[in-house]
């Protein structure tokens, strides 16, 4: 589905990606992990054109996405939750909603949104800066998903969230998967997390994958090796 | 206060209300392209009473073109004027911003000093091609003359015509950005430009359209600006710091702010200047701005959301 070749991606002259490439199957959902500052959100940013990249190509189902600038890549079926959740503060939980809209047939918010996250139908008249950190990543989540993507991208979706929410957006993300038949590609730190949604797991460091394995034979100690400081 | 008797005083306080409602006007009607511009986007447009007084020589093009071939179109002309000055001003604001704007959009005080530059030589421009005499439009019948609801007070019609037009116009752009999905894409690109990308938001697009329709509101402002007063090249340089300083007292991302501010400087300035001298009324409006201001830096009105 996803299909990423040689990229590279550089600050200046440092070089943060240094030719990886992977791919994301179909109806599947692929973590990456890895601690800070080893490249993951350089690379979800890359994927989505916010860098640009030095070197490589990104295709999706075929079609080449290298050139396109972020809303073109949504267009093709992108869709980013950022770190941080970066939601429109000022903007109301269904306006915010509605900005995911721009490539979707219909202008309205369909219902099965609100079915998977009930919340926010409750807080859709409410800025969206004033929901807590939880609700917001359920937001963020939501308004990429009414572009209704094929590959849905997303940048550690836990950081800085309660475990009990973190177990709703693990049920919610496997649902998400099951009902759309979309890819899942998601960055994260959270091991417990990662093995609840993921199909398969690669682990980046200094910018190049070190470890690849599936969920049913992960060997969570070496995994976790990997992510200790 | 100088031997007015007590029903002099009421007329008077009507009548200079009423010249502060069209001052209000006035600035409101700049306003309202200003706070998308700056308030939305975050561009310093120095050039902006240019575009003023863009609307207000296309209006007097036009009455002059209506007197001098089609005297039967004197009466009707004024609408046709106001959708002209529109989309010339729009299409100029687009043009700037393809040409300008769009490659300063990381450096807010780099377009301060850009569009000034702008603004001056839009200035000679004028200067060069209409004369440096100020001109003024042929108004139609209708909108001369005016009301008098007691002996004392006196109304003019053209006030109040400028007046309905603002309260039109208001309406227009809170609808424009409120309720429209033009609207939607403009605020969330204002928040965060490079994530509206990421939600699929083309946002050069977004950026052009704003500032042209930012600048053609201007435009308008200039159409109706011609029946209260004379047009120079400098007439819309006159009125840019004024206007800035309603939409920063007003709350830069707040259209009610922006509407209320317009409203209290407007009139403040027109009541104490027929009391005080003009410079007096302009110190005492400054130095109540600036202690609201300091009090309150983001404005009069200000979205509150956690940060």
């Amino acid at each position: 589905m996803l299909e990423v070749k040689d990229l590279q991606v550089s600050y200046g002259q440092s070089e943060v990606i240094g030719n990886l490439a992977f791919e994301v199957g179909r109806n599947e959902t692929l973590a990456i992990m890895g601690r800070n500052g080893m490249g993951k959100t350089t690379l979800m940013k890359a994927l989505m054109g916010i860098l640009r990249s030095r070197k490589g190509s990104v295709k999706l189902d075929g079609k080449d996405l290298t050139k396109m600038e972020s809303y073109q890549r949504v267009a093709a079926g992108l869709a980013f939750v950022p770190q941080g959740r970066m939601i429109f503060s000022a903007l109301t939980v269904q306006e915010n909603i509605e900005t995911g809209l721009e490539t979707a047939d219909s202008k309205t918010i369909p219902d099965d949104i609100f079915a998977l996250f009930p919340v926010l139908h409750e807080m859709r008249k409410r800025k969206g800066g004033n929901l807590s950190g939880g609700q917001q990543q359920q937001l963020a989540i939501a308004r990429a998903l009414v572009s209704e993507p094929k590959v849905l991208i997303l940048d550690e979706p836990t950081e800085g969230i309660q475990p009990s929410v973190i177990k709703d957006i693990a049920r919610v993300l496997n649902e998400i998967r099951k009902t759309r038949e979309i890819s899942i590609l998601v960055s994260e730190q959270v091991l417990s997390f990662t093995l609840a949604i993921a199909d398969r797991l690669l682990v980046i460091d200094k910018g190049r994958f070190i470890h690849e394995n599936r969920r049913d034979q992960v060997d969570a100690e070496k995994i976790k090796q990997y992510l200790s400081v | 206060m100088g031997g007015y008797t007590f029903s002099e005083l009421g007329s008077i306080f009507v009548m200079q209300g009423f010249s502060g409602l069209s001052l209000f006007c006035v600035y409101l009607l700049m306003a309202l392209g200003l706070a998308i511009i700056f308030g939305q986007m975050g561009v310093i447009n120095m050039a902006h009473g240019e575009f003023l007084t863009m609307g207000a020589y296309t209006t007097y093009f036009m009455s002059k073109l209506a007197v001098d071939h089609f005297p039967a179109l004197v009466g009707i002309y004024f609408p046709f004027a106001i959708i002209l000055g529109f989309l010339i001003a729009f299409g100029m604001g687009y043009l700037l911003e393809v040409l300008l704007i769009r490659h300063l959009y990381k450096r807010p005080l780099d377009t301060l000093l850009a569009t000034w530059g702008v603004s001056l030589v839009l200035q000679q421009v004028f200067r060069s091609a209409f004369g440096a005499r100020e001109v003024s439009a042929t108004l139609p019948a209708w909108l001369l003359g005016s009301v008098k609801p007691t002996e004392t007070i006196d109304i003019p019609l053209n006030g109040l015509f400028m007046m309905g037009l603002t309260l039109v116009l208001s309406l227009l752009v809170f609808i424009f950005l409120f309720r429209s999905r033009w609207g939607l894409k403009v605020r969330a690109t204002t928040q965060n430009r490079v994530m509206s990308g990421g939600v699929g938001i083309n946002t050069k697009k977004v950026d052009r359209m704003t500032f042209a329709v930012g600048c053609g509101i201007a435009g308008v402002a200039g159409a109706v600006f011609t029946t209260i007063a004379s047009t120079g090249p400098t007439t819309g340089s006159l009125y840019i710091v004024d206007t800035f300083l309603v939409v920063v007292f007003g709350g830069a991302a707040s259209l009610v702010g922006t509407v209320a501010s317009a409203f209290s400087i407007a009139q403040a300035q027109s009541v104490l200047e027929f009391f005080l001298t003009s410079s007096i009324a302009k110190v005492l409006t400054l130095l109540t701005v600036i202690t609201v201001i300091m009090a309150r830096p983001e404005g009069l009105f200000t979205i509150r959301v956690r940060k």
